[in-house]
C-alpha cells in the first residue's frame, strides 16, 4: 500500500504528517517505508534520525554526440520536446541539463551518431530509524530535474509492505511524479486563505490523478471553520484535526516526534490510519 | 552582414522585446540588400523550457552575425558564442533605431550573459 502526503501549500505539515503516520505504523510492526520525496530540500531526516547505511548516485542517460557520424539532418532537434538538442549550421549541441533522459534521440538518429553516458542529479540515502525503513532523495544544487531521483527514491518501496511518501509542495511535475503510483493521497492543509487556495489546486490535481484522497487540517484553531467549510463545499472528506498546539511547534523545533513529545495527539494519527486503511482495502 | 533584433510585432517601426528567447519574432536587417525580414518565434513563446537556446539556433541558422535585444540569458549566450553571433544590448525603442544604434556604434556589447537563466 502506498500512501503518499501533499498539499499544495508548503509548510502546512506534510513531514509531521507523514513521519507521525510511518512512525505509528512502525510501532504497529507494520513493515513500513518513508520515502522523503521532496528532494529538493528534505526534512524527513530531522526528525526519523535514521542511521544511513547506502548512498548510492541517481543519473539520467543524457546524449552524446559524435561529431564523425552526426549530418545535422535535426531529426533529433525537432523530436526533443525539451529543447535538450540545438542544431547550429553543421553542428548538433547538446545542453544535458535540460534533458529528461527519454532516450528518443538515440532512437531515431538514422546515423545512429548518438549514444548515451549518464549524468548524476543527486544522491539516494536509504537506512533505517526506529523501526522505520528510510530513503531519501537529495538532488544536487544547481539541478531542475527532480522527477528522475524522485523515481528512483520511489522503486526503495520494493520490500515494504506500506509506503508512506512524503511528497514535496506545489502541484507540479515533482509532485505528479511523487503521487501518481500511490492508493491514496493525504492532503495537509492549514486553516489560511492561502492554505485552502493551494489545497483547492492540489485536490483538482488528486481529482485528474483519479487517486482516493482525504484532508488533514493542521494547526486548527477552535471556533475557525474555514477549512471545514471549505472541504464540505469542494465534497472532500476532513479525516483529522491537528489542534494548533505550542507543545507541537516547540517539539518540531527540536526535531522530535508528536507522537513522543505529545501523546495526547496520537489518537489523530490512529484516526488517519484506520480511515486510509479502510478506503484502501474498501 | 545581418543584424537581428528581437521584435514584438513584424516590422521595423516595432518595439523591441525585451525579452530574447521568449521574443514575439525577429527582424532581420541585411545590410547588403538594405532589406528586412521577418522571422516568426510563436513556437518558442509557447516552449516549456530551452525557448532561448531554440531562438539562438534561429537566429544563428538564418545567417545572422549579430543580434540586439533586451536581455540575452547564459544558454542562449553560449549558443551564440559557439556560432559567433555578437549580442548587443538596448533598452527601449524601435527596432529599426536600435539597427541605427548599432551601426553608429552606440550599442553596448555584451561579453556574458546579463540575466540569470530561468525555467
Amino acid at each position: 500500500m502506498k500512501i503518499a502526503i501533499a498539499s499544495g501549500k508548503g509548510g502546512t505539515g506534510k513531514t509531521t504528517v507523514a513521519t507521525n503516520l510511518a512512525l505509528l505504523l512502525g510501532e504497529r510492526g507494520e513493515n513500513v517505508v518513508y520515502l522523503d520525496c521532496d528532494v529538493e530540500e528534505p526534512n524527513g531526516h530531522l526528525f526519523l534520525k535514521p542511521s544511513i547505511d547506502r548512498r548510492i548516485a541517481a543519473t539520467i542517460p543524457v546524449p552524446v554526440i559524435d561529431e564523425s557520424k552526426c549530418t545535422a539532418c535535426g531529426e533529433c532537434v525537432k523530436f526533443c520536446q525539451y529543447n535538450a538538442l540545438v542544431r547550429l549550421g553543421k553542428t548538433v549541441m547538446v545542453f544535458p541539463e535540460l534533458c529528461h533522459g527519454c532516450g528518443g534521440c538515440m532512437l531515431l538518429c538514422p546515423q545512429k551518431a548518438i549514444s548515451e553516458r549518464d549524468r548524476e542529479i543527486g544522491i539516494v540515502e536509504t537506512g533505517r530509524a526506529c523501526g522505520v525503513c528510510f530513503a531519501n532523495g537529495r538532488l544536487n544544487i544547481g539541478e531542475a530535474m527532480s522527477p528522475p531521483l524522485i523515481r528512483e527514491v520511489l522503486r526503495q518501496s520494493a520490500a515494504a509492505a506500506i509506503a508512506v511518501i512524503d511528497a514535496p509542495p506545489g502541484t507540479s511535475c515533482p509532485v505528479i511524479t511523487s503521487l501518481r503510483t500511490a492508493d491514496f493521497v493525504m492532503l495537509v492543509t492549514e486553516p489560511t486563505p492561502f492554505g485552502l487556495h493551494d489545497l483547492g489546486m492540489a485536490l483538482d490535481m488528486v481529482r485528474e490523478l483519479d487517486v482516493p484522497h482525504g484532508v488533514v487540517v493542521n494547526r486548527a484553531e477552535a471556533g475557525n471553520i474555514d477549512a471545514e467549510s471549505f472541504c464540505a463545499q469542494r465534497q472532500v472528506a476532513v479525516i483529522a484535526q491537528l489542534p494548533d498546539d505550542r507543545r507541537v511547534a516547540e517539539a518540531y523545533s527540536r526535531g522530535e516526534m508528536v507522537l513522543t513529545a505529545v501523546p495526547s495527539l496520537r489518537r489523530h494519527f490512529e484516526t488517519i490510519w484506520e480511515y486510509i486503511r479502510g478506503q484502501v482495502h474498501a | 552582414m545581418k543584424i537581428a533584433v528581437s521584435a514584438q510585432e513584424k516590422s521595423p517601426q516595432s518595439p523591441v522585446d525585451p525579452r530574447f528567447g521568449r521574443a514575439k519574432c525577429f527582424m532581420v536587417y541585411d545590410e547588403g540588400t538594405k532589406t528586412w525580414d521577418a522571422i516568426d518565434n510563436q513556437q518558442n513563446l509557447q516552449a516549456a523550457q530551452g525557448a532561448g537556446i531554440q531562438s539562438a539556433a534561429t537566429v544563428v541558422n538564418a545567417g545572422c552575425n549579430v543580434l540586439i535585444s533586451g536581455h540575452c540569458g547564459p544558454k542562449a549566450f553560449a549558443t551564440l558564442s559557439k556560432a559567433q553571433v555578437a549580442v548587443y544590448a538596448v533598452q527601449g525603442g524601435t527596432v529599426e533605431a536600435a539597427v541605427e544604434a548599432y551601426r553608429s556604434g552606440t550599442l553596448k556589447r555584451l561579453e556574458d550573459a546579463d540575466v540569470e537563466g530561468h525555467w
